[in-house]
């Protein structure tokens, strides 16, 4: 995960030199008075623009300039994050919610150190027992029902903000087993979600087979990156079901199933493992 | 042709989207309560909401003639909101004992969470007490898992299954619904859940029974003439005049019949001028819509 200090070197690249006063400026005053927060965070996308961090990537991902200074901000805010986060988010837009749900792993590792600089230095030890989470309390409190907020929406950058590693780190099974599958129904690439790897459970497996067996009985496709995730904890029931469908009277279904397993044995044998 | 619209959110629509559900053959539709698609923060929203589809969804549909009945419930995916959960369902039962109020619904999984279940099973409970029928709702994700547990909930809650209409199905839970004596509702979409081609090869395969079409129009991709167009595409697949009439009024009105709310008599196409100083035909030619 990219740290904070980096996060800001990219912004100032990314920005002019009044935007990175009134930046400058604003994590100043944040630093003294937290509760300047709630004017200073709707305003960020006006005052230091909106565009990709990275020039060139603007995939649902990917960071914004508006998503990085909004983080900064509130890594500002040190301990006084937590206690503003339910608001700023119940009242945000969906820009701001974005820069909400992107700065959560950054807050949960200040919030261990208590101070934001030392954020940085947390986060290999966050990133490697993620699951971890007993000493980030406040912050895990107060966000996990936001994240599950933006999870219900059906804003691809929403959701996509959502399942950083503050959600992998926090959800459960079932929950992350849920957003998986509203990654696939929206259209979020499966291979951008650092952390799933290790949270591939065999009711996952079993879901997305049996999604891609409604889709065959539908007689549409099947989107391809969901078969190493499928394969697993290969569900032999769903399976079995898909493969009968390559025998079903109606031609579509037929098709659909030939396609479908198709994709799944040229992944098997030349596909990345995700 | 005569259209019964089981399911269908008006809010959603246009004035021009009522017109053209007459101009279809529709003369009587339910709305059920749903989300708004983007959640509400306060039970006052519920309040207006409720009140909108018992006031001036009912006033928008009587211009052209439509007798608008409503389903209420806590939909599922607000269910998740335990800030709200509570206050809502406490606010329930003043709403179910309404006329025009022909379910309890759209109730069911989402996600299928502890706190989905609890407020299925708690809204199950509000419709055998208030002697409604329910509209249940099966998820988009993990729907044929979604749907066996619906099946046992609704087994567990005492309702009768005739009493039970399972919505939003396809060709993998058809098999599941099918012989429960739940009914079996269909929403046809443009680009997802069901469409006109798939439906005439269901109704093929299991018949009319307990069959029921609804466009469940919204403010999604959605089209609100698609139980029309679905019995169109039925005539022209050798179904005779009297299955179309089947499933797209008969089945519909004995479902929700069983409430003895459905009003059919009396439509009165012409309506009040205005809804609290509101009309919505602002602009209409003299004489108002035909």
């Amino acid at each position: 995960m990219i740290t904070a200090g980096a996060l800001r070197s990219a912004v100032e690249s990314r920005t002019d030199q009044s935007q990175r006063a009134w930046l400058d400026d604003a994590l100043d005053v944040l630093a003294r008075n937290p509760a300047a927060i709630r004017a200073h965070f709707p305003a960020v996308g006006r005052r230091v623009g909106r565009g990709p961090l990275d020039p060139g990537a603007s995939g649902p991902f990917d960071w914004t300039v508006d998503d990085a200074a909004r983080t900064l901000l509130l890594v500002a805010l040190g301990p006084a994050a937590a206690a503003e986060l339910p608001a700023l988010y119940r009242h945000g837009d969906a820009a701001e919610r974005r820069g909400l749900l992107r700065a959560l792993p950054f807050l949960a590792a200040a919030d261990v150190a208590g101070t934001a600089d030392a954020a940085d230095d947390r986060e290999a030890a966050h990133a490697g027992d993620a699951r971890d989470v007993s000493d980030v309390t406040d912050v895990a409190e107060a966000a996990v029902p936001l994240v599950a907020d933006a999870l219900r929406t059906n804003d691809q950058r929403l959701v996509a903000a959502a399942l950083g590693a503050f959600a992998f780190a926090h959800l459960d099974d079932d929950a992350v087993a849920q957003a998986v599958l509203k990654c696939v129904f929206v259209g979020i690439p499966l291979a951008s979600l650092e952390g799933l790897d290790e949270r591939v459970t065999p009711a996952l497996s079993r879901m997305l087979a049996a999604y891609a067996h409604e889709r065959i009985a539908a007689g549409r496709t099947v989107p391809a990156e969901i078969w190493p995730l499928v394969d697993r904890h290969p569900p032999e029931a769903e399976l079995a079901a898909i493969a009968a469908e390559l025998e079903h009277p109606v031609a579509g279904r037929r098709a659909a199933a030939g396609a479908a397993l198709a994709d799944r044995a040229a992944l098997a044998e030349h596909g990345p493992k995700i | 042709m005569r259209i019964f619209e089981p399911h269908i959110h008006m809010t959603s629509r246009t004035t021009d989207d009522y017109e053209a559900l007459a101009a279809a053959g529709v003369v009587a539709l339910v709305e059920p309560s749903f989300w708004l698609g983007q959640p509400r923060t306060s039970v006052g929203s519920f309040v207006d909401y409720f009140d909108a589809l018992l006031g001036w969804e009912r006033f928008r549909a009587a211009q052209f003639g439509i007798r608008h009945h409503c389903t209420i419930a806590l939909n599922p995916k607000e269910a998740n909101d335990g800030g709200l959960r509570d206050d809502v369902l406490a606010l329930l039962p003043r709403y179910l004992a309404k006329d025009g109020v022909v379910a309890v619904g759209e109730v069911g999984y989402d996600s299928m969470t502890p706190a989905e279940d609890e407020a299925f099973s708690a809204q199950l409970a509000l419709a055998v007490e208030h002697d409604l029928p329910a509209l249940v709702h099966t998820p988009h994700r993990d729907k044929v898992a979604g749907t066996r547990r619906t099946l046992d909930v609704v087994d567990a809650s005492g309702l009768p299954r005739e009493r039970v209409l399972i919505d939003h199905n396809n060709e993998l839970t058809v098999p599941l619904v099918a012989g429960t004596g739940c009914w079996m509702g269909f929403s046809i979409y443009p680009d997802t859940k069901m469409d006109e081609t798939r439906m005439i090869r269901i109704l093929s395969e299991y018949g009319t029974e307990r069959m029921i079409l609804n466009s469940a129009a919204d403010w999604g991709r959605s089209d609100p003439l698609k139980v029309a167009k679905t019995a169109g595409a039925m005539l022209d697949a050798g179904f005779s005049a009297d299955d179309v009439d089947r499933v797209v009024w008969r089945n519909p009105v004995e479902f929700y019949a069983q409430s003895g709310r459905l009003e059919l008599d009396g439509v009165d196409a012409d309506g009040p001028a205005t809804f609290e100083g509101n009309s919505v035909r602002r602009g209409q030619p003299a004489g108002g819509p035909a």
